[in-house]
């Protein structure tokens, strides 16, 4: 049984699709079939933050309406195995997609696929409630900032009412909580929420906490995901993440502040 | 404490205003969600039937259902008055 990953926040521009391209990939290297599912119509990016955008043939609409099947449709990535993308159309159509065609493409994917990762656009209207509605699990993915822990918590309560298995009365959508653009520094002058301030606001299991890091717009520009860049602050908490999500315990890293050693200090670095 | 620590404390710590601020409002929010569609527009009429006689501000009334038990839920009511309105 394929299990299906909602990359959700309600707020926009909080890393849903750098965390959505990282997640998958992460899940591919790990030796489980992945596909990544744009759900942000209209504006297509993951093919860009996956370096596929010139690949792009058929999208998500196409395959709903019956214009292209699944098989001419997915990328397969280049660089890691087990990993297909799937483009969201650039439909100015709001109402491109729809529940059953949604429901009908996720069925097909589900026969071949461990993981399916949908990455959510921004908001609480109707693309972001059909990315979330069939999730089995959701990453909330929340900036230690008062309006995105305030979206994020509004997510939660359409993750436990809006979603299939809260209207089929099933067991609750399984939600982790991603913490990302942390910066040590300014929690301990005082200046941003900590990790703790948020998981008391919000009270869910945290699944990993993603540093502010130079290596994500690197990532992005060159088009790699920055799970690849395994040198990386932010690549390495990404691979923490991905070892929680399928349930290791792992330490959390990158919270504190980085004492920098006398080289360092001198010489840069 | 140290004359540093003096300094450091001194300046506002606004990562803690903002965690209380979240508290209050994350937990209106959920209460109003687990609670009837209603809900905003009774304590909005219970609002304007007070302000006939008080003039209170908005912030000031807090309607919320709560369940007791199977059988019963409890209407509760909060509002307070301003000191000079008594
Ligand atoms: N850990 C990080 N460190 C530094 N920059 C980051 C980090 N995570 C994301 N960003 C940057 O934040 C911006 C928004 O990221 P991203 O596109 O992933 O967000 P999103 O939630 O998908 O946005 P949208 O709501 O528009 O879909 C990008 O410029 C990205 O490079
Ligand atoms: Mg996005």
């Amino acid at each position: 049984m394929a299990k299906i990953i909602v990359v959700t926040s309600g707020k926009g521009g909080v890393g849903k699709t750098t965390s959505s391209a990282a997640i998958g990939t992460g899940l591919a290297l790990a030796g489980h079939k992945t596909v990544i599912v744009d759900f942000d119509i209209g504006l297509r990016n993951l093919d860009l933050i996956m370096g596929c955008e010139r690949r792009v043939v058929y999208d998500f609409v196409n395959v709903i309406n019956g214009e292209a099947n699944l098989k001419q449709t997915l990328i397969k990535d280049k660089r890691t195995d087990n990993l297909f993308i799937l483009p969201a159309s650039q439909t100015r159509d709001k109402d491109a997609l729809t529940r059953e065609g949604v429901e009908k493409v996720l069925n097909e994917l589900a026969k071949d696929f461990d993981f399916i990762i949908c990455d959510s656009p921004a908001g609480i209207e109707s693309g972001a409630m059909m990315a979330l509605y069939f999730a089995d699990e959701a990453v909330v993915v929340t900036n230690p900032e008062v309006s995105s822990v305030r979206d994020s918590d509004r997510i939660l309560g359409m993750l436990s009412s809006k979603s299939r298995r809260a209207e089929q009365g099933l067991e609750g959508i399984k939600e982790h909580l991603l913490l990302t653009r942390y910066n040590p520094e300014r929690v301990e002058k005082g200046e941003m929420l900590s990790v703790e301030d948020v998981k008391e606001i919000l009270a869910i299991e945290l699944v990993g906490v993603i540093p502010e890091s130079q290596a994500v717009l690197n990532a992005s520009n060159s088009g790699q995901p920055v799970i690849l860049d395994k040198d990386s602050d932010a690549g390495q908490a990404y691979l923490d993440t991905i070892k929680r999500l399928l349930g290791e315990q792992v330490p959390f890293r990158f919270l504190n502040v980085e004492k920098k050693g006398f080289i360092k200090r001198i010489f840069g670095g | 404490m140290s004359l540093l620590d003096y300094f450091r404390s001194s300046k506002k710590n606004t990562a803690s205003t903002a965690k209380e601020r979240l508290q209050i409002i994350v937990a209106h929010e959920r209460k109003r969600r687990n609670g009837p569609d209603y809900l905003p527009q009774l304590e909005r009429d219970i609002l304007e039937v007070i302000r006939k006689y008080v003039d209170i501000p908005a912030d000031q009334i807090a309607v919320s259902l709560e369940q007791r038990g199977d059988q019963i839920s409890v209407l509760e009511l909060n509002v307070t008055f301003p000191d000079d309105k008594r």
